[in-house]
């Protein structure tokens, strides 16, 4: 009985121990995270870099506004209009500096251009080169933007995303951009949110894959009816169909997706193209909304979907990012895919897919290893090394729906989301947001890469303190310091950037890349770079993140007192190309031998 | 999360250590033992081939295996003997399939805080909480941060719904706790209507969550946990109501995790009343001295 007794007691005690585990966690991982609000000083001495938003002094004033569609929708408008604020970055004029380009997403609103004025400052300058009233009633509006030299004359193209009309603008030499949708052969309509420039065929052109989000029979702003929501929030199998146009190299595309193996009807909302098995081909990878990724490896002009057999596809989650990153210096692509975490809703979790050593290509998830996990309702993210350190650092963007800060539409979203296909499919079965928010005003994440296997999120230490609905980042060396600077995309706020000052000691060196035999936009150039016995390797980018495209050149951070031994380029035509004698803190213009 | 044949293998290595606790109770002798763990392992195997409901099988392998470990070493320093894993293993499997989380400590504490609550949480020698409700439950209120539950999974299409609602109806008819489950969705649907009158909300968003596959494993197998039920049933039906009454308020509230969070209350507390009520009755010792004809018969 005494036995018995003590027993009692160990079992209670062990139980009450077990009920404070979850406190202890919690508490432990807590101490990781870092002091907010520190000057700029504190951040640069304690982490390498901080930043500064610097949007007004800068000369950029610009607020997104969010579209307003069918009113059979004005119950849950918030949610199905909660997209549309992009970047990306181009250098359309070919002056050396860094442009930006932003859409909006109103009908009558305008785009911008921002041109880069060499001096901190940037014009907007969209009107005049006519990519600016490119959201008319009857043609849908932006929803993202990609750039690349499709017929390699020098001058970056534009591919606008729309919900509605895909538009195709030909750059003409940086003084103007001239229409050219109809002769390029683009369909009427396309509800889509992530599109990307790549030769899939290695022919020395550029081609373009487009993911469709809503069914392209929708018109969001005339509904034939309200069952135009996702089948299910896992399985959705009832979105968007996806296109890749095949350059036919005079002016006209050819769309050739179930051709070459391309056939879903996912709901896209990310992509990024990379040869990851380094046959020269370059894959394709798509985060979808309410369903599992998609992996179409690239056989030579023609794609199997490899998600379930490489891990990348199995797990059901809320796709939103495309971005490619050697984040272990070790000349491979990990790939980092957001999703939604909800603390006590929704815990998804970011993906991290790291590669396997061996043959065969399967990936690990290993964001919570690496604390890159939770990241709230996260949207864009960006691979970058913002400190030059020689790790690459990752920058997310996230919040959903930032309303009234007192009440929260979660109860309502998870109870219909959980329903029978029937229900959730129908907008109409939907409670109305009634000015609740959805996962809002929440703080970015900026994570820094320690380079021994863990990131830490500095982001309040080093001055990404904005809780505005984040959607869409880019990077780029927008004033030509040597340092990646952020510009991020809001949903109905404004654009945001944040110039980047890294602590003196820390090298870099970029490269920009112009191809003769391969695209002239270098897209899909990989460059590896090895220096102090570390070896990393980046790609020149056709569009990748959340509908946005960081700059073409390719930036890498080195540490201190870099000793570079070689660069060696890869061309998406297949020619190796290795440059010695490098020296740090410069930007080599490489051309196709 | 425990199918109601549970009983016939949780009951014998209760360390309640009182067989006479049992009595009065129905015994679903007819069924065989074996039939719910190998059901609810079919509807792993299903869902998780068909659908990938799981992340991978390793953190519901380690809800299994950690259940099933601390319902031996419990049990053995409790009863001095090896208990029956099948109760341990639907434990752990239910964990496996109704928690969410990204990590895998949450499978192994919650396995844990599931079976332990059986030994550490008792009264008269009963525990009164389904233990993988209270394990669940304990993590969303503690460990939200960490840990979600009833995630949006096989599909939403009503192929799955079926095989579950048939599955489901089946093995609940064959442990003669039909009555619960119908009780409880009867309740529900009334309160759905009501709920939509008072929010303004339409109606099959009301409705929505009991058309969800997940939803489904609760009433038909949570609910009608026969060690964590009261015993007549009548009784059966007032508590499943009042479950179901409990989570229209708590639904009123916004709380997402309502109808776990109504059993987590309700149930244990209508044990506690039905024992306070045995205890009442004239020449009643205790709860385990009530005989049970049926037990008796048997």
């Amino acid at each position: 009985m005494k036995k018995v007794s003590t027993a009692r007691i160990l079992v209670t005690v062990f139980f009450a121990g077990l009920l404070a585990v979850p406190w202890m966690v919690q508490h432990f991982s807590r101490a990781e995270k870092t002091a907010p609000n520190p000057d700029a000083k504190a951040a640069l001495a304690r982490y390498g870099f901080s930043l500064e938003e610097v949007s007004h002094a800068a000369g950029i004033d610009f607020v997104h506004q969010a579209p307003t569609l069918d009113a059979k929708l004005d119950g849950i408008m918030p949610e199905v209009a909660s997209m549309g604020a992009a970047v990306s970055i181009v250098d359309y004029n070919r002056d050396g500096w860094p442009d930006i380009y932003v859409t909006n997403s109103a009908i009558g609103s305008k785009n911008h251009l921002y041109r880069n004025n060499h001096d901190g400052t940037f014009t907007d300058v969209a009107e005049q080169m006519g990519i600016a009233d490119v959201n008319k009633p009857g043609t849908g509006v932006s929803m993202g933007a990609v750039w690349g030299d499709y017929d390699n004359d020098g001058y970056e193209d534009l591919f606008l995303i729309k919900w509605g009309r895909p538009e195709l603008f030909h750059n003409d030499q940086g003084h103007g951009f001239t229409r050219v949708s109809e002769q390029a052969g683009l369909p009427p309509w396309i509800n889509a949110n992530t599109a990307v420039w790549f030769d899939y065929d290695g022919d020395g052109k550029l081609d373009l894959f487009v993911g469709g989000y809503y069914p392209e029979d929708v018109d969001l702003w005339h509904l034939r009816n309200t069952r135009m929501m996702p089948d299910s929030f896992e399985y959705a199998n009832n979105g968007g169909r996806k296109y890749l146009f095949h350059n036919l190299g005079n002016g006209h595309f050819e769309e050739v997706s179930a051709k070459v193996g391309i056939d879903s009807r996912r709901w896209a909302l990310a992509c990024a193209a990379a040869d990851l098995r380094g046959t020269g081909h370059p894959d394709l990878f798509i985060a979808n909304d309410y369903g599992v990724s998609e992996l179409y490896l690239n056989d030579g002009g023609h794609f199997h979907e490899a998600g379930k057999e490489t891990g990348v596809g199995f797990a059901p989650k809320s796709g939103m990012n495309v971005a490619f990153g050697d984040i272990f210096d070790q000349g491979k692509l990990s790939i980092y895919v957001s999703n939604i975490s909800e603390e006590g809703v929704l815990i998804q979790g970011n993906n991290l897919w790291v590669p396997q050593t061996g043959s065969a290509l399967k990936y690990d998830n290993m964001a919570r290893d690496l604390g890159v996990e939770l990241g709230g309702w996260s949207f864009g993210a960006q691979f970058g090394d913002l400190n030059n350190d020689g790790n690459l650092d990752l920058y997310l963007v996230n919040g959903y729906i930032s309303l009234d800060r007192q009440r929260s539409y979660w109860y309502d979203f998870a109870k219909v989301a959980g329903g029978n296909s029937s229900i959730i499919g129908d907008a109409a079965n939907w409670p109305a947001f009634n000015g609740r928010s959805l996962s809002g005003y929440q703080q970015k994440h900026v994570w820094l890469n320690d380079g021994a296997g863990r990131f830490l999120d500095v982001a309040q230490a080093v001055g990404a303190t904005d809780t505005y609905d984040g959607r869409s980042v880019a990077l780029a060396d927008l004033w030509n310091t040597g340092a990646l600077d952020v510009v991020v995309a809001n949903q109905r706020g404004p654009l945001l950037v944040y110039k980047n000052t890294v602590a003196p000691g820390n090298d870099w060196i970029e490269f920009s890349l112009e191809g003769t035999k391969s695209n002239r936009s270098a897209i899909g150039a990989q460059i590896m770079l090895y220096w102090d016995g570390k070896e990393q390797l980046q790609q020149v980018s056709g569009g990748n993140g959340f509908a946005s495209q960081n700059d073409r050149r390719v930036h890498f951070g080195l540490g201190k007192n870099p000793a570079i031994e070689k660069a060696v380029i890869r061309w998406p035509s297949g020619t190796e190309q290795t440059l010695d004698h490098l020296t740090p803190d410069r930007l080599y213009t490489v051309k196709e031998p | 999360m425990s199918p109601p044949t549970i009983q016939t293998h949780d009951r014998a290595p209760d360390p309640a250590a009182n067989p006479s606790l049992n009595r009065g109770r129905e015994a679903p002798a007819a069924l065989n033992p074996y039939l719910p763990p190998l059901f609810i392992t079919l509807i792993l195997l299903a869902g998780n081939l068909s659908f990938g409901i799981l992340e991978g099988w390793s953190k519901t392998l380690l809800a299994i295996a950690t259940a099933i470990a601390a319902e031996m070493a419990l049990g053995h320093i409790f009863l001095h003997k090896w208990p029956h894993p099948a109760s341990a293993y639907i434990s752990g499997i239910s964990v496996g399939i109704l928690l969410r989380s990204p990590a895998f400590w949450p499978f192994a504490l919650c396995s844990l805080l599931s079976i332990t609550s059986k030994y550490a949480l008792r009264f008269r020698g009963r525990h009164i909480w389904n233990p993988s409700n209270f394990g669940i439950c304990a993590m969303l209120y503690l460990a939200s941060q960490s840990v979600a539950s009833l995630s949006i999974q096989w599909g939403n299409n009503f192929a799955a719904l079926l095989v579950i609602w048939v599955l489901g109806s089946i093995i609940v008819w064959r442990a003669r706790r039909f009555n619960i489950t119908l009780t409880y969705v009867v309740c529900f649907i009334a309160f759905s209507f009501v709920r939509a009158h008072i929010v303004g909300d339409p109606w099959q968003s009301e409705v929505a969550p009991i058309t969800g596959p997940m939803y489904q494993l609760f009433i038909f197998f949570m609910l009608t946990d026969p060690k964590t039920t009261v015993r007549s049933r009548m009784g059966q039906c007032f508590v499943a109501g009042a479950i179901a009454a409990l989570e229209f308020l708590f639904r009123l509230d916004s709380s997402i995790y309502a109808p776990l969070y109504a059993l987590f209350w309700v149930g244990p507390s209508a044990l506690l009343i039905e024992m306070w009520i045995d205890s009442r009755r004239p020449g009643a010792l205790s709860t385990s001295a009530i005989p049970n004809q049926k037990a008796a018969r048997a």
